[in-house]
């Protein structure tokens, strides 16, 4: 009897159909949060949930300016200042850090020094240790010195936060790339400025790219620092969600849906564009595949 | 290896300097912003741990030996934190595995739509903790929350979670477990790619079970990579912060405060700020250990790659 080998590694549409089910269950704590931004008040607030309802922006208007009291005059709640800060302050520290760490990196990698492996582990050490140890110093260093609730303080502090990361990762892809190509130039007389930047970097570019998104998240994301280290003009929107939900915000579960909706989306959306470089992202770049 | 060029040998004194020095040039501006904004805080708290101060009193540090080690070992509350801190992480952890583990079987294989259906899986992981833990915080809410309001459908009772210690304990874990097992399958789905085909095809011929080839073929494929998943994910629930202060504040009473979140209180509630300094350093050495055996496992299977 002629037994019809399955193809391995391969599953039909019935795989679908599971995955679908238990990816949708999976994701839904997301989903029923974008739902809930697009409800109204009443509609969020209904026993038992609804799932079909008339969509209303409402909740998306009042993240920037709401009224606190019924029939109040709408006040600016500056959401709008606290998304510039997340952006600019990521969009500054990843800057300073990509630069330094992939300058720092390529030397780790091509250079190594007495000790590579110590320095490396070191600087390891400084992304893996409980944030709270460091932050009491910094603390105090950032209230003497002044940089507190400045741009300036938590752009240097979030640069340093996202440098061991942006190493770790740049020396994986350093290493990858073969070296031939380098020695070759080098024999031909070319100078390293034209080794590092003609031969080397463009063929870390998308290295580069996956580094520098994987470190937008992770300061976006950053909740600690942010907390005791930004004033009322540089606060970033963990800082004021986390705040929103312990003050004015009260039933208003609608509201908080919308501000979370639009804090999400990029991420959702680069994690989609990630996804290939993810494994070595969330680790660091220590595994590869 | 580096090639030593034409500027070594001649070239004017700088040139030479930046040659032979071109390693330590390249990685000193990183360390040094890394020694500014993490070790020279590092070496102030561990001199602070020595001390006697309070960082918000005007009065002198007073240099007191190890009396703040001292003083945090030998305090059943830090114990009963560490005891709190010791059943998340293994009840965190080992769920994350067992999850991550059914999620990678599912997606092990090819289908139509994978790559759409593995994105919605991922995004968790790359999520802020305030917003999951916003998330869950909503979701647990005894009136509106959704799974107050499905168990007080099923039984007719309201449904605090949060209410009780196991609750709460579970609540934080469910949170932490849903962000984090996409990490887990990540790892696992890894080590399944990288198993031969030939190894399946020749299981299949000799018609084994799908345990036997479970346990033969694959595990010792992923083995490795699940090690490393176990020391990340217990590096990271060690020092679990976020998720416990936005979803229960430690509470109720101080069922769920977890080590780090206590540190956070010593710091800046009570203002202990040396003694704070002393248990951020217990809790450093713990951290170094375990990043130190998750690089040696992580060399170690480099080498074997090769």
């Amino acid at each position: 009897m002629a037994r019809k080998r399955r193809e391995i590694g391969k599953a039909g549409w019935r795989r679908t159909a599971v995955s679908t089910v238990i990816s949708f269950i999976y994701f839904f704590p997301v989903l029923w949060i974008i739902l809930t931004a697009f409800k109204s008040h009443t509609d969020a607030l209904s026993t038992p949930p609804k799932f079909i309802f008339t969509p209303t922006l409402e909740n998306f208007a009042s993240v920037f300016a709401r009224a606190y009291e019924r029939g109040g005059a709408a006040v600016d709640t500056h959401f709008d200042l606290f998304f510039f800060n997340s952006i600019f302050i990521a969009g500054a520290s990843v800057g300073v850090a990509l630069v330094i760490g992939t300058v720092a990196a390529y030397g780790f990698s091509r250079w190594p020094l007495r000790g590579n492996e110590t320095y490396l582990f070191i600087i390891l050490t400084t992304r893996m240790l409980p944030p709270i140890i460091v932050i009491i110093p910094i603390f105090i260093m950032f209230r003497l010195s002044g940089l507190s609730g400045s741009y300036v303080g938590i752009i240097l502090l979030y640069a340093a936060f996202n440098l061991p990361f942006t190493i770790w990762m740049m020396k994986s892809f350093f290493d990858e790339i073969p070296r031939e190509v380098e020695d070759a130039a080098r024999m031909d007389g070319s100078s390293e400025m034209k080794i590092f930047f003609r031969i080397c970097l463009p063929q870390v570019k998308a290295g580069i790219a996956a580094t520098a998104v994987f470190g937008l998240i992770l300061t976006w994301n950053e909740f600690l620092f942010a907390l005791l280290l930004t004033g009322r003009d540089t606060r970033t929107v963990p800082v004021a969600m986390a705040q929103t939900i312990g003050g004015d915000i009260g039933v208003r579960w609608g509201l908080l849906a919308a501000i979370e909706t639009l804090f999400l989306i990029p991420v959702v959306i680069v994690t989609f564009l990630l996804q290939n470089q993810l494994l070595r992202g969330v680790t660091f770049g220590t595994i590869k595949r | 290896m580096a090639v030593t060029t034409y500027h070594a040998e001649h070239g004017t004194l700088l040139e030479r300097f930046f040659e032979r020095n071109r390693g330590p040039l390249l990685v000193s501006p990183a360390l040094a912003v890394l020694f500014i904004m993490n070790i020279f805080p590092l070496l102030w708290s561990f001199g602070l741990s020595f001390y006697r101060y309070r960082a918000n009193r005007v009065k002198e540090p007073e240099f007191v030996w190890f009396k703040n080690y001292q003083k945090v070992l030998t305090d059943p509350v830090v114990w009963e934190r560490f005891q709190t801190t010791a059943i998340v992480v293994t009840v965190d952890v080992l769920l994350q595995l067992v999850v991550g583990f059914l999620l990678a079987l599912l997606f092990e294989k090819t289908f139509p739509g994978r790559r759409v259906l593995l994105m919605l899986v991922l995004t968790p992981m790359m999520l802020s903790f305030v917003a999951v833990g916003a998330f869950f915080r909503y979701y647990y809410e005894p009136t509106f929350g959704l799974l107050s309001q499905a168990v007080k459908a099923v039984t007719g009772e309201p449904f605090i979670l949060l209410g009780s210690e196991v609750g709460a304990l579970a609540g934080i874990i469910f949170a932490d477990v849903w962000m984090w097992s996409p990490f887990v399958m990540l790892l696992v789905l890894a080590g399944l790619v990288s198993v031969p085909k030939h190894l399946y095809e020749a299981a299949e011929i000799d018609r084994a079970s799908w345990w036997r080839r479970f346990w033969t073929i694959t595990f010792p494929y992923i083995r490795g990579l699940l090690l490393l998943a176990i020391l990340f994910r217990t590096i990271e629930a060690f020092k679990l912060f976020d998720i416990v202060f936005l979803i229960t504040e430690g509470g109720p009473g101080t069922s769920t405060e977890t080590i780090a979140v206590y540190v956070y209180r010593v710091a800046f509630q009570y203002f202990k700020t040396s003694q704070s300094a002393a248990l951020g350093y217990i809790l450093l050495f713990v951290v170094i250990v375990l990043t130190n055996l998750y690089l040696f496992f992580v060399r170690r299977r480099d080498v074997e790659e090769q």
